[in-house]
């Protein structure tokens, strides 16, 4: 018999549960379901995706399915940071290569990776679509642009 | 009272990113304290699409155009120019150094352009609904609901010779046709804003300044093909034009322009937001679907065209925003109008994303046929620091580069296919003398290699080998024969891919080979890399007869792998050097040489 495997509790808050009420029996719902937990987690925990599966009646796998296809969704914690360097084509011409490789050294962690004290984590990702700002990195809801690899210390400092 | 004073801040993405609202705010604020909020408006509007100079202000009725403002310059212009009546001269363009540039039409980046799709990005405050109609907004709708015939719609989208602005170029008055020629009780309206191609925002911009006519267009498209609800799939990444959509939205089913019995007719319509999550592949309209439908974003065999079986399998009309953005002129102004801008066989105009190495930066709308020497030269204000220019890749990971040879090539449909490039959804990105080609090209491969469904094989697995090929090649680890294996591999995926995506995703190695075949061989023979760029095929020198010894680059070494005596010539450590460039970027006295 298959063991039954222990699953955390995980709390929804009422806002959530409110939006997936709304949007059960809407078709097509999962993907609109799935952004609204990670925005509520900042990431899809394992066990969020196994009270989704409850909620909506669909396969775990499913969900899985759709989870692991979508660049956007994660499926780890980020650090209380989250880093990302724009890795469209201006910036990749403009040298974002470069600030990748700043970011590794001073945080010692690689692209997907959260450092030890859970500060930060870092991730590239494909055109923030401010392309006149190339070389550009995000941290939350600024915006830092036309970058140089030695502007970057300063600015990890700052989150310190 | 009336206004005497508008003043239009950006709030576009790019000048968002740059503290616009922040700029917005303190001008609301100063105009408080100086006691002229009553004389004057603040409206903070979509895109100019001079990104470069961004964040913008702009003050009518001067017309005068600032550019690169900060939040602290607010209050300057205010007590200068609003209460002084004196223009901030500082802050206005000045592109000559000689001559100061006051006027939009002055300014040679807006010289050019033509604007239909972004006619109201940079005019109108994007979350007021009364100024959108204020510039014709809903009239086309208004028209077509009490003036027209769905097939006189079909007609006269015909007429305008309106081609789908999202990659193929395939005509909208058709697309329409099949969908409305179905007889089925359930119809969809579609509109892909997915636009995932990396260096491109057109899309986003168009949203961001202007979201009420895609909700028009949908509209029009509903009422002529007989579909109540429609869908707007959006990347997630986009919250800026997410949210104006919203508001747009609310404000039309206020207005009575969305929802049950518009304007009072018969027809009833709604739209509703769905977010995209990162897959490029969801650009192509199959893949799309099946993301809509909440699945994985694979597409299907064609035919069956989604027009005639798209969403939950009813017929479907999927256009791509800009080509929305089209529909209100074309209906307005009529087909007519709209053949007699662009070439033969492309009508209109298109908007670009002009990025990369390009001294002005920005979203630029011009007629079909229009050079991509206009567009990089007259426009684009040439190469960025006066570099020589080397390649243009037009469609993004989808496209091809384009060479100096070619820069008079009018830019159609037809031609740019013809060069093995192709319109896509309208990145543009220009490339200088210090970018390889073929670390481009693998930049654009690892792109698809990473979008790849994997559903068929031709692009998962050519996908990967043409992949690695260009690894191999930029490590100086290349063979003759790879040559010819990408140019079969990639004739393969082109022939047998399933979508789109891998069906294009050759474009970048095909084209490149064709016109930067030396640059492939230089890496391949003589192991090295011309323009410096791929690390494992070059290294750092110090010149002796240059270095003076003033040890910067030493004390930058972030591995010490530079040695010598303050006055003395220096020396690098080739064992040690992990050529990260610091060296080179700080030598002022060009002692440090790549080769």
């Amino acid at each position: 018999m298959a063991e039954q495997r222990d699953t955390e509790q995980i709390t929804f808050s009422d806002e959530l549960v409110k939006y997936i009420e709304t949007w059960k029996h809407k078709p097509g719902n999962l993907i609109m379901i799935l952004h609204r937990v990670q925005e509520e987690f900042r990431f899809v925990p394992r066990e969020a995706a196994d009270e989704v599966a409850r909620i909506l009646d669909v396969p775990l796998a499913k969900i899985y399915g759709v989870l692991t296809f979508y660049h956007y969704f994660k499926l780890t914690k980020p650090g209380k940071y989250n880093i990302q360097i724009c890795l469209g084509t201006a910036c990749y011409l403009k040298g974002a290569d470069g600030l990748i490789e700043e970011i590794e050294n001073l945080l010692g962690v690689s692209e997907g990776e959260v450092t030890e004290d859970e500060q930060f984590s870092f991730e590239s990702v494909r055109c923030v679509g401010c392309c006149g700002l190339a070389p550009v990195l995000v941290i939350g809801d600024e915006v830092f642009g036309k970058l140089t690899k030695d502007q970057i210390p300063g600015i990890i400092a700052k989150y310190q | 009272m009336a206004f005497t004073n508008y003043i239009l801040v950006c709030g576009g993405t790019g000048c968002e990113s740059a503290k616009a609202d922040q700029i917005y705010q303190n001008l609301l604020s100063a105009a408080n304290a100086e006691g002229v909020h009553e004389t004057v408006q603040i409206v903070k509007t979509g895109c100019f699409g001079f990104c470069e100079q961004g964040p913008i202000v702009k003050i009518l009725p001067e017309d005068s155009f600032y550019v690169q403002v900060k939040p602290e310059d607010s209050e300057e212009i205010i007590k200068e120019h609003i209460v002084k009546g004196r223009e901030v001269k500082r802050l206005l363009y000045d592109k000559s150094e000689s001559k100061k540039h006051a006027r939009v039409e002055d300014i040679q980046f807006y010289q050019k352009q033509f604007r239909i799709v972004l006619r109201n990005c940079g005019f109108i405050n994007p979350e007021n609904i009364d100024e959108y109609i204020a510039r014709d907004g809903y009239a086309a709708l208004e028209k077509v609901l009490f003036e027209m015939s769905s097939d006189a719609v079909i007609e006269e989208l015909k007429k305008s010779g309106l081609r789908g602005r999202g990659g193929a170029g395939f005509p909208t008055w058709l697309k329409w046709n099949f969908t409305k020629q179905v007889d089925s009780e359930q119809k969809y309206i579609v509109c892909n804003a997915d636009e995932g191609d990396p260096g491109a925002y057109m899309d986003r911009s168009t949203l961001e300044g202007d979201p009420h006519s895609i909700l028009e267009a949908m509209a029009i498209a509903g009422f002529t093909c007989g579909a109540d609800t429609g869908y707007i799939y959006i990347r997630a990444e986009y919250p800026l034009a997410i949210g104006r959509l919203k508001i747009a939205m609310e404000q039309a089913r206020a207005y009575g322009l969305l929802g049950e019995n518009i304007l009072g007719s018969e027809f009833s319509f709604d739209i509703e937001i769905r977010l995209g999550a990162g897959a490029f592949v969801c650009g192509e309209e199959t893949a799309l679907l099946a993301s809509l439908e909440g699945n994985r974003g694979m597409p299907w065999p064609r035919p069956p065209f989604p027009a005639v079986k798209g969403l939950w399998d009813k017929p479907t009309v999927i256009n791509n925003v800009e080509t929305w953005a089209n529909v209100p002129m074309v209906i307005l102004k009529g087909g007519e109008w709209f053949t007699q801008i662009g070439t033969e066989d492309s009508k209109g105009t298109k908007v670009f994303a002009l990025t990369g190495k390009i001294r002005n930066s920005g979203l630029v709308e011009v007629p079909m046929g229009t050079t991509l020497r206009e567009i990089i030269y007259d426009i684009g204000g040439g190469i960025a620091n006066d570099k020589d220019f080397k390649a243009v890749q037009t469609g993004g990971p989808s496209g091809g580069m384009i060479t100096k040879d070619y820069l008079d090539t009018p830019i159609d449909y037809k031609h740019l296919q013809g060069l093995g490039s192709m319109m896509g959804s309208g990145g543009m990105i220009v490339m200088d003398e210090d970018d390889c080609i073929v670390d481009v090209t693998k930049f654009y491969l690892g792109f698809t290699v990473d979008e790849s469904c994997g559903k068929c094989s031709p692009c998962r697995v050519g996908g990967r080998t043409l992949y690695n090929t260009l690894d191999r090649i930029t490590k100086g680890e290349g063979t003759m024969e790879d040559i010819d294996k990408m140019r079969s591999c990639g004739y393969a995926m082109q022939k047998a891919s399933l979508c789109g995506l891998g069906q294009t995703a050759p474009n970048p190695i095909m084209s490149s080979l064709k016109y930067f075949e030396k640059e492939y061989l230089a890496h391949i023979k003589d192991r090295s890399c011309p323009s410096g760029r791929c690390k494992e095929l070059i290294s750092y020198f110090i010149l002796a007869d240059k270095c003076i010894g003033c040890t910067a680059c030493a004390r930058k070494c972030p591995v010490s792998a530079i040695t010598g005596e303050r006055r003395k010539i220096h020396l690098i450590n080739q064992d040690l050097c992990i050529k990260c460039g610091i060296c080179y970027e700080v030598c002022k006295f060009d002692a440090v040489y790549v080769g």
